[in-house]
């Protein structure tokens, strides 16, 4: 396996994501390309990186290691200081000073071709240049980006592109540069996606109708896939005036027969808990896309953190039942969140998909995922009879959900209701809806098959736990882990727990769990429902992701 | 209907507005299985339970966004909210104001009793100036929420206010506003006999008087005058006529295609169409 790090580094607003998108576009039509970003909370300057790794294998870790350092502002390099090696490799607005950089004016270059503004594709065109790469690839993507700025826009970029080509190929002559990278043929019919197109792909195969939601990071890229989408696959969308308002809305239109969801992160997804209690009580489905950062308060707006795992168990006051998903890779984040639309259908309960902004905002290719896998399923009664009645108890607890519209009548009350769905205090009645509302999931990990996922040694001694997004760089930094029996068991299925781990942790001598917390949240989870303790810990709190590195020294240390 | 034990106290300006509405319903002919109720927390909001439609009794203040989320995905269904001026005015404000801003074809009736009945006599947003209560025990100092001139600030599309004693005239309202394609906002005054001993029935009458028919209710400026007025209080409808398209119409502009119920056809080879364009982008 060979890879490459490139990180491109430069102020919000200044042409970053214009390079960052148009090397991700050209790379990934002949390679595995991972990408994943890391942004300031602001509009305009600060420092921003984007980290693109190019490879001959499927591997999408977050490595921190950098080859290439791509700095379009002068901050770069402190930006990533602890990043750079001796054989990284530095080109842009830098002093010379620090080894193996080398100071290259863009926007001067640009300016030959008659434009600063092309000093992006230069710089684009210098990265190809420099890895010798097929120009006539970067031609048609430039062409396509540029499509609907006129002809005039695109010939100067394709001269801006040659012309930072041969800079360069200079530069590759006088290095010696070599990236050993194989063309793999296969990437070019992949899907080049990220978190969030995953979870709003996953949505619209679910079935997803009706989104309402308020902005709020690093949420907002599913509502947009979304409100993007919506036209041609006929969904209402409608920007609410806080969150509050959005949940409600979408809890009256799954009453009306819709099939909604919400989108929100930390401070938002707080507003909408007393109404996560509401559909508890009402036995509404609704689907929550709680895309997580770190907190408390505003915390820090544009990082990641796996910090709400408890907050969304617990959230709402009383006692009902809920779904908990944390998908761990872009495939489980389509098939999950698609998942979450049948299940809080059928069993009449929140969903959660629990993301985060390291997941939402990382993108690599997957191979065109089988969408036959999975069926939309709907759950309520097409008509009824005057004798309908919303809360009949029930032997599993789930009476018949009907849509108004029909010659019953269907009413719900935030209050305790009898089986007709109004009010009541009777003794006898509360203590059966309790539990016709509690024992609706009793058994939903055996009916549904909910399991874990098992990589590495068979006989394992040590075995690691994580979930959601940490994956797929745990999974990398165990393969680079020699001389150790180890196993990895991951979950996106976190509430309720699968039932049979137990055996999964008889068989370990130690345990590990990596989490992108402070507190262990997942342990704590383990703890609580199964009585399995945890003793060795990985956790982080920075508001980064973990990276390769990172995971593979602190399992060494640990093993 | 079941025979529900009715949790108003006797004299209750609730039983003549559940009056007002039932005969609104029966003599516009809407059929009640088509009728869904969305109301939140307090006396008025159990409305709701004394009368035979679809109901959907949620949370405090949040009517106005579950209306809105029902006339959306069905539109063939007319929803009207049902609470209180503590419910529509205080805790879910912020859906007044943007719920008319959105304007969805739905009826917002709100009691307006001045008072909080359900926790037992605390100031509600409408309280007036002086107005003492276990709590507000120097008095109301805020200045009274004025909804109908706030509607009007807002150019709803209509905007009423009712006493709850003429039933008659209250239900001619109603139907308008149910009749009426847009949000309409129908203010009904109501007497607490057991925790409003100064807004009472004989206060009510004292000050209030009906528009007449002179009066245009197309002029806004007129109609926020109107809604000014210390002294007195009008009752008819205020404002309306100037038509402004609903937000299930604004859907079907942007390219919604009703029902949005259920897919017609498959769509997953147009999903995966379209993850595909996406690149080229």
């Amino acid at each position: 396996m060979n890879s490459l790090n490139i990180v491109v580094s430069g102020e919000a607003g200044s042409g970053i994501q214009t390079v960052e998108t148009l090397l991700c576009e050209i790379f990934r039509r002949q390679h595995y390309v991972f990408s994943t970003k890391e942004y300031m909370s602001r509009v305009r300057g600060g420092a921003n990186t984007t980290t693109i790794r190019i490879s001959d294998s499927r591997i999408n870790g977050f490595c921190e290691k950098t080859d290439i350092l791509l700095s379009l502002d002068k901050k770069g390099i402190e930006r990533i200081r602890e990043r750079i090696t001796s054989n990284t490799l530095i080109f842009g607005d830098v002093t010379e000073t620090e080894k193996n950089s080398f100071s290259i004016d863009f926007s001067k270059i640009a300016l030959e071709t008659g434009n600063k503004v092309f000093s992006n594709t230069v710089a684009t065109g210098f990265i190809l240049g420099l890895l010798n790469k097929d120009k006539e690839i970067a031609g048609s993507v430039i062409g396509s980006f540029f499509a609907t700025k006129g002809d005039q826009v695109i010939k100067g970029n394709i001269e801006a592109l040659n012309k930072g080509y041969l800079t360069g190929q200079e530069f590759r002559k006088k290095l010696l540069f070599e990236a050993h990278i194989e063309t793999v043929k296969e990437v070019e019919r992949e899907l080049f996606i990220n978190g969030a197109e995953a979870v709003g792909t996953g949505a619209i195969l679910g079935g997803c109708n009706f989104i309402s939601s308020y902005p709020m990071t690093p949420s907002t890229p599913v509502f947009t896939f979304l409100a993007q989408h919506s036209k041609d696959f006929n969904i209402i969308v409608e920007q609410a005036e806080d969150e509050i308002s959005a949940i409600n809305m979408v809890l009256g239109s799954w009453y009306a027969g819709g099939r909604a969801m919400v989108s929100t992160s930390g401070g938002g997804f707080a507003l909408m808990v007393e109404s996560i209690s509401l559909s508890g009580m009402i036995e509404s489905p609704v689907v929550i896309h709680l895309g997580q950062r770190p907190g408390p308060a505003t915390g820090l707006p544009t990082r990641t953190e796996q910090g709400d795992l408890l907050f969304s168990l617990f959230s709402g006051h009383g006692e009902f039942p809920r779904v908990i998903f944390a998908p761990g890779d872009l495939n489980e984040s389509i098939f999950l969140t698609a998942k979450a639309f049948n299940i809080a259908d059928k069993y009449q309960i929140p969903v959660f998909i629990l993301t985060d902004q390291y997941l939402i905002d990382t993108y690599y290719n997957i191979p065109e995922p089988d969408f036959s896998l999975f069926d939309i399923e709907y759950y309520y009664l097409k008509g009824t009879d005057p004798s309908y009645r919303r809360y009949k108890f029930t032997d599993n607890g789930i009476s018949e959900r009907a849509i108004p519209g029909n010659s019953g009548f269907v009413c719900l009350d935030s209050d305790e209701h009898d089986e007709d769905g109004h009010i009541t205090e009777d003794r006898e009645i509360r203590r059966k809806m309790v539990e016709k509302r509690n024992k609706k999931i009793m058994n939903i990990a055996e009916i549904e098959r909910f399991e874990p996922c098992f990589y590495g040694h068979e006989n394992y001694e040590i075995l690691v736990l994580s979930w959601g997004s940490t994956k797929n760089t745990v999974l990398e930094a165990i393969s680079q882990i020699d001389g150790a029996r180890l196993g990895y068991l991951h979950f996106s299925i976190i509430y309720p727990l699968p039932s049979n781990i137990d055996n999964f942790f008889r068989k370990a001598k130690k345990t590990i769990v990596i989490e992108n917390n402070y507190t262990s949240q997942f342990s704590k989870l383990l703890k609580m429902e199964k009585g399995i303790e945890v003793k060795e810990k990985i956790l982080k709190y920075d508001g980064h992701p973990f990276s390769v590195e990172q995971i593979t020294n602190a399992l060494k240390e640990k093993i | 209907m079941k025979d529900l034990n009715n949790a108003w106290c006797p004299g209750c300006g609730n039983f003549g507005i559940l009056s007002s509405i039932d005969k609104a319903i029966d003599e516009l002919g809407i059929k009640r299985e088509n009728i869904v109720m969305v109301s939140g927390i307090g006396q008025a909001a159990k409305l709701p339970h004394y009368t035979n439609v679809n109901f959907f009794n949620g949370l405090h203040g949040r009517s106005i966004p579950v209306a809105t989320g029902i006339k959306a995905t069905k539109p063939e269904l007319t929803v009207i909210v049902v609470s209180g001026d503590g419910c529509i005015y205080g805790e879910g404000g912020n859906h007044f104001i943007h719920g008319i801003r959105r304007n969805p074809d739905i009826t917002v009736i709100v009691h307006n009793n001045m008072v909080y009945g359900l926790t037992k006599g605390q100031a509600s947003p409408t309280s007036q100036i002086g107005f003492r209560t276990p709590i507000q025990v120097c008095g109301v100092f805020e200045e009274p929420f004025n909804a109908i001139a706030v509607a009007i600030a807002l150019n709803a599309s209509f905007v009423a206010r009712c006493f709850s004693a003429d039933i008659e005239k209250t239900k001619e309202i109603i139907k308008l506003a149910i009749k009426h394609k847009g949000f309409s906002f129908v203010e009904i005054l109501q007497p607490c006999v057991t925790f409003n001993k100064v807004n009472t029935y004989a206060w009510f009458k004292e000050r209030t008087y009906y528009l007449d028919s002179g009066y245009s209710t197309d002029d806004r400026i007129k109609a926020f005058e109107t809604s000014l007025e210390k002294d007195r209080i009008s009752l008819g409808i205020l404002y309306t006529g100037f038509q402004r398209k609903t937000f299930e119409q604004n859907l079907e502009d942007c390219g919604i295609v009703y029902p949005v119920i259920r897919r017609k056809s498959n769509i997953k080879n147009d999903l995966l169409k379209s993850l595909k364009k996406n690149h080229s982008k």
